[in-house]
């Protein structure tokens, strides 16, 4: 208990300690320890990345091992994954290689398509979600209408009253104004609430409180 | 329209398709696209940790320049992997401990600097009918206090607070509209930097117009 | 009665339309509009133009650290905006330390800056410094913020960061005059948090239009000079420098899109509501 739970704490605690209190001390050896320990964590984030390759190969390869349904995909994502590592160790990673190519189009050209879907998916929710059920809801969509319209070049043609009337405000002007005024103020509370909350939830480490970031026994 | 030659920009155009079908449904390329790009990142994440960490940030300081103190911080990140042997995954939690402890103590001061006492002064704005930008900031004041009300569940809404609440409730509704309004954009633009790869870079048609 | 059955079946039919008819349909408005481009202005924002003045203001002794910390599922939107701002900075002649904070962004823009340093002739390690990527986000932050050649060791291509021509009067926050973190996450708060607050660094953040909304709190409180936001962001910074590029040629596609989306709520809206109706009759 004491190697496995205390001591981790008490090196959470203490660590928390120092380093909340080192922002305050402008001291030239207090600057130091504080360099000296962001190339430590950086070395420790180095060495702690190569967990999520092993985890990759051991559940690929436990796919494979037991033959596990649509085991060849696994085995193909094991096979592609030494085949770019040895590219980039062999030939380099200068435009024009191999493994800049496989990266810029293989994996830009699938890792793009696949989030591009996210077009098609926001259109559909678009024609079949989306309703005004209640004011508050109406309010929403009107909202993102002016500023779907006030984001793209066509919302300014739109704005035929604007030649007749100059001083009245285009949708340009409408949907900047949602912006900077209603919208900025309700993403500000948000702000502070998210700042109070990365704070509190610092805290409660430091103290101890929050624990499962340890993960379980 | 000259359609390339280069071999590469028509492999990326295969797995664009590959993955394009699975609109229509789920499907063997669609398969085959999704592994190997979980394979073709785990390669280049490998080589590009390397070159640009491992041997800058440790190899080199170690071995050559003789800073042995960096041993410690490796042993501590070699802990971080015995998290997949449950045995002694309990090893994990001091690397874990010493640099959440330390991400924590940072953040606190820093959190309440960045995200709260100059969000909070930004608030304290001249009030006032004399011209535009002061209405703005009347508004702007009240929304913000309105949504924060909002937001502060320990008391009931009920009665002057839960009308400020419910006004919250709307500046909250033109908020997430205008980011919903905002999303739409980015969802777009991610086909359509798609179509141009296919359209300028494949098949070689000049959009330049 | 018959009447209204046939009508309740059409607007059941036309909200129940299968989905991939839609999916066409978005396709299509995405794809025509580079065929037959309408070549409308595109009216720059006031948080654009404050980046692009920024920028502009700058000297040939003064540098910009540019942060590419975006991977491709963001590209479109963020590699046109990095293009432009890396060419105006070249076409200024300010120095530019090119760096990211995640892996997968030194790929994406390396072949960026390439094309973009022989446009403008300009040499790596000379006028720009393409240091690539390192483990470690808001530690390297703090760590570049005090040291920029004990952050990145080497540069992409290995070279010793120390032996560039162009490091030699740059060592840490005190020479840098503007971070521009393109990112498509919160990352920016990051920047902010670590390099804005503690050591008063400009930074102007370029976000995906997911994130645009959340910035305008910072640009009110003045914690960020400006900001670009979306591909709308890019091509606004495009039609500044006079460079007209992916992001420009994009709008005219987004123009019709958007026209699309708005068409399918209000149509979809109508149905809702006609269907409801016809349901109390």
């Amino acid at each position: 208990m004491l190697w496995k739970k205390q001591i981790p704490l008490a090196i959470a605690f203490i660590m928390g300690l120092i380093f909340g209190i080192q922002y305050f001390v402008p001291h030239r050896i207090s600057d130091q320890f504080f360099q000296g320990y962001l190339d430590w964590g950086i070395v420790i984030g180095i060495f702690g990345s190569m967990l999520g390759f092993i985890s990759f190969y051991r559940a690929h390869g436990m796919r494979v091992k037991k033959k596990a349904p649509a085991w060849p995909y696994s085995l193909i994502a094991i096979a592609v994954s030494i085949f770019m590592a040895l590219a980039g160790f062999i030939q380099g990673r200068e435009t024009g290689t191999i493994y800049s190519n496989m990266y810029f189009y293989v994996l830009v050209s699938i890792e793009g398509t696949m989030f591009s879907l996210l077009a098609f998916y926001i259109s559909s929710a678009a024609y079949r979600a989306f309703r005004a059920r209640s004011a508050q809801a109406t309010a929403l969509l009107i909202a993102a209408i002016v500023v779907m319209l006030g984001r793209v070049p066509l919302g300014e043609q739109l704005s035929f009253w604007s030649n007749i009337w100059p001083s009245l405000p285009s949708i340009t002007n409408i949907s900047d104004w949602i912006l900077n005024v209603p919208n900025m103020a309700a993403k500000r509370s948000m702000e502070l609430g998210i700042g109070l909350g990365i704070m509190m939830l610092s805290l409660k480490i430091v103290l101890g409180i929050e624990r499962s970031y340890m993960g379980s026994d | 329209m000259e359609l390339s030659t280069n071999l590469w920009i028509w492999l990326g155009v295969f797995f664009t398709f590959s993955v394009l079908s699975f609109l229509y449904k789920d499907n063997p390329f669609y398969k085959l696209a999704e592994h190997v790009t979980v394979g073709v990142s785990i390669g280049y994440i490998i080589v590009l940790n390397y070159y640009q960490a491992l041997q800058p940030k440790f190899l080199v300081p170690v071995f050559q320049e003789g800073k042995l103190v960096l041993l410690i911080p490796a042993l501590l990140g070699i802990f971080m992997v015995f998290r997949i042997i449950p045995k002694y995954s309990w090893l994990s939690r001091y690397a874990i401990c010493f640099t959440v402890g330390a991400g924590s103590g940072m953040a606190i001061p820093r959190s309440m600097q960045a995200s709260v006492l100059r969000q909070l002064e930004a608030t304290m704005l001249n009030l006032g009918f004399g011209s535009t930008a002061e209405i703005n900031n009347i508004v702007i004041f009240i929304g913000v206090l309105s949504v924060l009300i909002y937001f502060f569940f320990s008391k009931e809404h009920k009665g002057v607070f839960g009308g400020v609440a419910k006004l919250g409730i709307w500046f909250l509704m033109v908020g997430f509209g205008a980011t919903f309004g905002y999303t739409v954009m980015a969802r777009l633009s991610l086909f359509i930097g798609r179509v141009l790869f296919v359209l300028q870079d494949a098949l070689g048609i000049n959009l330049a117009g | 009665m018959a009447k209204q059955q046939q009508e309740k079946s059409f607007w059941q039919k036309l909200i129940g339309i299968d989905r991939r008819v839609i999916y066409l349909i978005i396709a299509l408005a995405m794809i025509l509009p580079f065929f037959f481009q309408m070549g409308l202005p595109i009216p720059v924002t006031d948080e654009v133009k404050r980046v692009y003045d920024y920028v502009e203001g700058l000297t040939p002794t003064d540098c910009v650290v540019l942060s590419a910390d975006f991977s491709p599922s963001v590209a479109p939107e963020l590699s046109p905006m990095f293009e432009a701002v890396f060419r105006h900075c070249l076409k200024n002649k300010v120095k530019v330390l090119v760096i990211s904070l995640l892996p997968q962004g030194p790929g994406l823009v390396e072949p960026v800056v390439q094309q973009a340093a022989r446009d403008h002739r300009a040499t790596n390690g000379v006028d720009y410094a393409f240091l690539g990527y390192q483990y470690g986000f808001s530690l390297v932050i703090m760590r570049m913020m005090e040291n920029i050649e004990a952050a990145f060791p080497n540069d992409y291509y290995g070279t010793k960061t120390s032996d560039l021509p162009v490091m030699k009067n740059i060592h840490n926050y005190e020479e840098i005059d503007l971070i521009v973190s393109l990112t498509g996450s919160s990352n920016h708060r990051v920047w902010l948090t670590y390099a804005h607050e503690p050591y008063n660094v400009p930074v102007a953040p370029g976000v995906t239009a997911v994130i645009a909304a959340d910035v305008y709190p910072y640009l009110q409180s003045k914690q960020f000079i400006g900001m670009l936001g979306g591909l709308k962001g890019a091509a606004e910074y495009e039609t500044l420098i006079e460079e007209k590029k992916m992001a420009s040629m994009g709008m005219e596609a987004q123009n019709w899109a958007h026209i699309v989306i708005i068409l399918f709520i209000i149509i979809g809206n109508i149905g809702f509501f006609a269907i409801k109706r016809q349901e109390r009759a």
